[in-house]
């Protein structure tokens, strides 16, 4: 008789399958991503059942707000050939699915023998205490503060490593448009805008003629 | 019939042998190759969230926090070199990209 938990443990498990496979196999890439995004979620769904909500969230957040949007916007701002990226597809898939099944008949072996564990053996019950309900997010909180901090400053390290990475990777100057500097123009000094020339004063005195007052007349 | 750590660890294992086969079947495809690449991390992180759950040890969690960072960084980085590569040779085809002569 399987309980609740099993069930949905079972459901999840086999859209989360089945969308990997998906993944893997589907023709255009921009339903491949919508399908990770979808094993995303069931893979969530799974944390949610192992009582692990801080990292089901942030799995949600990070991956299906940000990793996912982002490979979305490079699927679809690439115009990828598909044609010529799957020949080859069909030739491979035999020793692919031997490999696959392989890794799966042995892991799920040694695995299924060897870590039959029961239901929570570490929720010991403290006898005699009203067990309150500790929030996994406050616990993982004091563990990652205190004793994974300089782990902590450097994961921040890497992520603005990857965002300067990223920014210095894609960004290009272009050449053909005609448009402001704000750095140089920040940068310019007043004697760059007027160039004071010192000239010498003595220049030969020339004595002008007066005009003849025909040519004015003339003219007016 | 209760969940067991095998579950857990066997949903694992078959999600990281789908990314394999999926690395062998698209070869020459980039953006799925760094899709097999965010399942087998998924893959990854189950176990460790599993193991994590049944011993009852928060570590494992703080693993995946990082594991989860880690990967962040690394599909961002993935993603611009790939979007660097279509704009200087207009193929993300791996067969296509030897000019290293690797």
């Amino acid at each position: 008789m399987m309980d609740v938990k099993t069930g949905l443990f079972y459901v999840f498990s086999a859209v989360l399958l089945g969308s990997a496979f998906r993944v893997i196999t589907t023709r255009n890439p921009v339903h491949a991503v919508l399908f990770l995004v979808l094993a995303f979620f069931q893979a969530s769904m799974i944390w949610m059942l192992l009582k692990v909500e801080f990292l089901a969230l942030s799995l949600v957040l990070v991956y299906v707000g940000a990793v996912m949007v982002l490979f979305l916007f490079v699927v679809m701002m690439l115009d990828v050939k598909q044609d010529s990226l799957r020949e080859g597809f069909w030739k491979h898939f035999p020793l692919a699915a031997v490999v696959g099944v392989l890794i799966i008949l042995e892991m799920s072996a040694v695995l299924m023998g060897g870590f039959r564990v029961s239901e929570e053996p570490a929720a010991v019950p403290v006898v005699g205490q009203v067990v309150t309900e500790v929030s996994n997010t406050r616990e993982l909180g004091k563990l990652l503060y205190t004793q994974y901090l300089y782990p902590l400053e450097v994961a921040a390290a890497i992520l603005l490593l990857a965002m300067i990475a990223a920014i210095a990777l894609t960004l290009r100057q272009r050449k053909d448009v005609k448009a402001l500097d704000p750095g140089e123009q920040v940068r310019v000094k007043s004697a760059d805008r007027m160039k004071v020339v010192k000239m010498s004063a003595t220049q030969p005195y020339q004595a002008i003629e007066p005009v003849e007052p025909t040519s004015k007349e003339n003219q007016a | 019939m209760t969940l067991t750590l095998g579950h857990f660890l066997s949903l694992g294992a078959m999600l990281f042998a789908l990314s394999v086969i999926g690395i062998y079947l698209n070869r020459k495809n980039l953006i799925v190759l760094l899709m097999a690449i965010e399942l087998m991390l998924l893959a990854v992180n189950t176990n460790f969230v599993a193991f994590s759950h049944y011993l009852g040890d928060l570590n494992g969690q703080i693993f995946v926090f990082f594991i989860l960072t880690v990967a962040a960084a690394e599909s961002a980085i993935g993603l611009a070199i790939l979007v660097v590569l279509f704009r200087n040779r207009s193929t993300i085809n791996v067969d296509e990209l030897n000019s290293l002569k690797g």
